[in-house]
């Protein structure tokens, strides 16, 4: 099964939400990206983000632990029914991934993932390459970040 | 806390800052796969090897949250940092392996004042990660906010 037989561009599907703790927050940050706004509540304040708040790069980690999470239990449901799951590998990259809105400590974000298009690469006969675009929304229901991300497809 | 020595004045086009060197173990890669991007070839060597990617392989999040590091470590813990609106392109162009030693550097594309923040500029940088076989392992294009040093005497 190719993954745009199961889920057919233009489908939003939601993949899962993550609560951002402030321990969870300082932890990403002290290994990845120590800057104040990102370690030290009361250095925050005196930032443009005004608060402790998440490095953008773990919001993205935080769709990709959301996506495996809802990509492992379909797999398993299309196995149990008896179809082959379509298989995903590595990605290239991504564009255009913008942090449009801090995600500050206590907010829980909802993931999400739609596939665009899917096409054949041409170094590699039988490798599709799936272009999705990815967000993530706070409870405010406030989108904070949003990009366009690429998956390998084998068949 | 750090000294700042770099405001957006001193990022002119072309200037090139160098990153951290890094080296990159296996079980980083476990662990940050683990809680993130469980993909059997960031999780086990025998995986990765049978995996198009050739070897324990990072997590490309992973790839760009240890770029992230050696820019810290590199120069941005001594400028005006003020955080970034996003990424508008990166590239992750070979594996990034367990043993691999990352270097690479942060070069200034273009700059301009901010009209909505008085005082803070956008430097647009491009930046490389390359590893010990001098392959480029990483591409990315993104704008930082930087602090003026002299917020008064520029007006956009």
């Amino acid at each position: 099964m190719r993954l745009i037989e199961l889920s057919p561009p233009g489908t939003r599907i939601e993949t899962g939400t993550l609560l951002f703790t402030p321990e969870d927050i300082i932890r990403f940050a002290r290994k990845f990206d120590p800057q104040p706004f990102h370690v030290d509540a009361e250095a925050a304040k005196h930032y443009v983000f005004g608060g402790l708040c998440a490095s953008g790069w773990h919001t993205c980690a935080g769709w990709m632990k959301t996506f495996m999470a809802y990509w492992t239990a379909e797999v398993a449901r299309l196995e149990a029914a008896g179809h082959v799951a379509p298989k995903l590998g590595p990605s290239a990259g991504f564009k255009s991934l913008q942090w449009r809105k801090p995600v500050y400590a206590g907010d829980s974000i909802t993931y999400s993932v739609t596939l665009i298009e899917s096409r054949p690469l041409g170094s590699r006969p039988g490798t599709f390459i799936n272009l999705t675009e990815n967000d993530g929304v706070n409870q405010h229901g406030e989108t904070v970040m949003r990009y366009e991300g690429t998956v390998l497809e084998f068949t | 806390m750090t000294e700042i020595e770099y405001h957006f004045e001193d990022f002119t086009p072309d200037r090139t800052f160098p990153l951290a060197v890094k080296r990159v173990t296996a079980d980083e890669i476990v662990e940050f796969a683990t809680e993130f991007d469980p993909q059997p070839m960031h999780l086990d060597e025998a995986a990765g090897r049978a995996s198009i990617l050739g070897g324990l392989s990072a997590s490309g999040w992973h790839t760009s949250s240890m770029f992230m590091r050696m820019m810290y470590d590199g120069w941005l813990s001594r400028a005006a940092s003020e955080g970034s609106p996003g990424i508008e392109l990166m590239e992750w162009k070979k594996p990034v392996l367990a043993g691999d030693t990352l270097s690479g550097r942060s070069t200034v594309a273009s700059t301009r004042l901010l009209r909505s923040r008085p005082g803070i500029g956008l430097v647009n940088f491009l930046h490389e990660v390359t590893n010990q076989r001098g392959q480029i392992v990483m591409r990315g294009e993104n704008p930082i906010m930087i602090r003026l040093r002299n917020a008064a005497e520029v007006t956009p």
